[in-house]
């Protein structure tokens, strides 16, 4: 009775709107690779932090008041007065960092298993676009406590605009809107970290989702599980049924539908995942400072510098590449040199092989050495710039665009392995 | 309806004519949009030169004018202590002035447009604290230097042209804003002398 109540009514919805069709072409009846590991798990949990965000986010603008004057008071009346306020705040700055490191995981396995090659480069520069969007969101709400360190992180920030040649200075000052950061500049980040960043950021994860399904998962093996039709056996086919949208052209093999299966998997890791989250959020909700600086616990204040100006760690690798080039303007050039050689990455990558394991010993050399030197240079980006840090720095920056340059030369006629038409069970 | 043949040309020119005059419609409309980021009037208002009346300063005298919430010092330099300031430049980081903490117009001996007065924020590059001045007792922070400023917060000592001595905690030489002479005993603090001539 009430199945038949519900199924009348998604009939008089569907017959309106295409609920169900899309449901299935996106959810139940999307086919994904069978062979789904560990890595491919960052995609989720992103979306779940980004849910996290937005809703601590609007429960945490109830009692924010965002003005010079009241902005740090209502931080500690948050904290102290409102009823799990603390919670709320913690969950919003704990899933701020959360967020960055699912993201660069996320990052990484698109670079083990050249998730960014043909045919999915739009996919991987909507998904560079949600990491520059994310990186200026995560900035403008660090200035919203107003705390010492959001003062004047926010001022060397700003300050690498006013490089830009003849109309820095008018930059800058258009950008906080006072001759130094002032209410003004606090309230504009309000209004951008609040809306129009979440909203870009929103419809941005749109069109990642809508171009992956459109151009299909990629997998560890680097394999297409979409064959041109006809080109299998019946037998070979997925047992599975798929969305006719996907069936219709192509012959899928070595697929499963995402729902049940790679549901209740990520729900596996989600359980795993919040573990960890809520360690840090009820016993390190600071993260030792590296996720809330001391100085951030005292008001802002334009004549007091704090003793060492560091980014939050997300920023690490770009503030490093910024701080190991002596010329200011060159530096700030190589901080954003650093952000566009991986918009280029699907360019910079001639090989048509896509996995790691498929690909020659070079290659995961390369890899290797990148990821040390990505972390070595978010580690020194939080530690002060000593002459022995600046030339650690200045190794691992090389090796940050070596990558890229080294992949450009031997990626053309690389000594690649035979990459399996299928993959195995 | 008119039974004339579609006149195509007539057609592209008048969409693209509306097209034309839409985009100019939407360049318009951006403009609130991003001339509202300018500083506003209020924050002009408080961010706007400050006229400072320098005639009636005695020789070795410091004054204290506010600008744009901090603190500015401006000195009436003896003679003898604009000729001393060479005299100590081996014992200075920057003696040369080559940081950019000053305009290009005071980049020279004296940090100065004019050498009997210095202007400088009073505020320490170092941690921001206010350094005093020490007018003929300086010695007893840096020997054979008479005059200088010493911050009391950790130590930082600068000489009469806010150059910072080596050895203390300061990386950098105070900051002289941009500031201009209106007449012989009016300072402006805020405005450089190409503008100001301009403006004049």
């Amino acid at each position: 009775m009430l199945m038949k109540v519900f199924t009348d009514f998604m009939g008089w919805i569907d017959k309106r709107l295409p609920v169900t069709d899309a449901w299935n072409k996106h959810i139940a009846q999307y086919p994904a690779p069978k062979n789904f590991n560990f890595w491919y798990i960052f995609g989720s949990l992103a979306m779940l932090i980004l849910v996290n965000q937005i809703f601590t986010g609007i429960w945490l603008t109830m009692n924010y008041v965002p003005s010079a004057e009241g902005a740090f008071a209502s931080i500690e009346y948050i904290m102290r007065d409102v009823d799990f306020g603390w919670l709320l705040r913690y969950m919003h700055s704990t899933g701020a960092s959360a967020f960055f490191i699912v993201i660069y995981m996320h990052m990484m396995r698109g670079l083990m298993y050249g998730s960014y090659q043909k045919p999915r480069e739009l996919l991987w520069i909507f998904g560079m676009l949600i990491f520059l969007v994310l990186m200026a969101e995560a900035f403008m709400g660090y200035l919203l406590p107003w705390g010492n360190m959001s003062y004047w992180g926010a001022q060397v920030i700003i300050s690498i605009f006013g490089l830009v040649p003849i109309i820095g200075d008018d930059l800058t000052l258009w950008i906080r809107g006072d001759y130094v950061i002032s209410g003004a500049t606090l309230n504009r980040f309000f209004a951008l970290h609040v809306i129009a960043l979440p909203l870009v950021l929103v419809i941005l994860v749109f069109l990642h989702i809508l171009a992956l399904h459109e151009v299909g998962s990629n997998n560890p093996e680097g394999t297409d599980i979409k064959k041109p039709k006809g080109s299998m056996k019946p037998e070979e086919l997925s047992k599975f049924t798929f969305h006719k949208q996907y069936s219709d052209k192509y012959d899928i093999v070595d697929a499963v539908p995402f729902h049940p299966y790679y549901t209740v998997k990520d729900i596996m890791y989600v359980v795993g995942f919040l573990f960890l989250f809520c360690w840090v959020m009820f016993f390190a909700p600071e993260g030792g400072g590296y996720f809330m600086e001391a100085p951030n616990f005292t008001p802002a204040d334009g004549l007091k510098t704090p003793e060492h100006i560091a980014p939050v760690w997300y920023f690490g690798p770009f503030y490093t590449i910024l701080r190991v080039i002596p010329n200011a303007m060159l530096g700030a050039i190589g901080m954003f040199s650093a952000i566009i050689v991986l918009f280029l990455l699907p360019w910079f990558d001639r090989g048509t092989v896509k996995s790691v394991r498929y690909r020659s010993k070079l290659h995961l050399f390369n890899l290797i050495q990148f990821s040390i030197c990505f972390v070595v240079l978010g580690a020194l980006g939080t530690m002060p710039a000593t002459p022995m840090a600046n030339l650690i720095g200045a190794i691992a920056s090389f090796g940050y665009f070596g990558f890229f340059v080294a992949l450009w030369f031997y990626s053309k006629n690389e000594n690649t392995k035979p990459v399996p038409e299928r993959i195995a069970d | 309806m008119s039974n004339e043949p579609v006149n195509n040309g007539r057609r592209r020119f008048l969409t693209a004519a509306t097209a034309v005059v839409g985009g100019v419609g939407v360049v318009g409309a951006a403009v609130p949009f991003i001339a509202s980021w300018n500083p506003s009037a209020r924050a002009k208002a408080a961010g706007a030169p400050v006229e400072v009346n320098v005639g009636k300063i005695q020789p070795g005298q410091l004054i204290r004018a506010e600008w744009r919430g901090k603190p500015v010092y401006v000195v009436r330099r003896t003679e003898k202590t604009v000729n001393d300031l060479a005299k100590h430049d081996d014992q200075l980081r920057d003696p040369n002035s080559e940081k950019a903490q000053q305009p290009a117009y005071a980049t020279n001996a004296y940090r100065s447009i004019k050498p009997e007065f210095l202007v400088a924020l009073g505020v320490c590059t170092h941690l921001g604290c206010a350094p005093t001045h020490h007018g003929g007792d300086f010695a007893e922070f840096v020997e054979g230097v008479p005059n200088g400023f010493y911050c009391p917060c950790h130590g930082s000592k600068f000489d009469m042209a806010g150059r910072v001595f080596q050895g203390v905690p300061a990386p950098l030489n105070l900051v002289v804003p941009e500031h201009s002479f209106i007449s012989d005993d009016t300072l402006l603090i805020g405005v450089g002398p190409d503008v100001n001539k301009g403006a004049a």
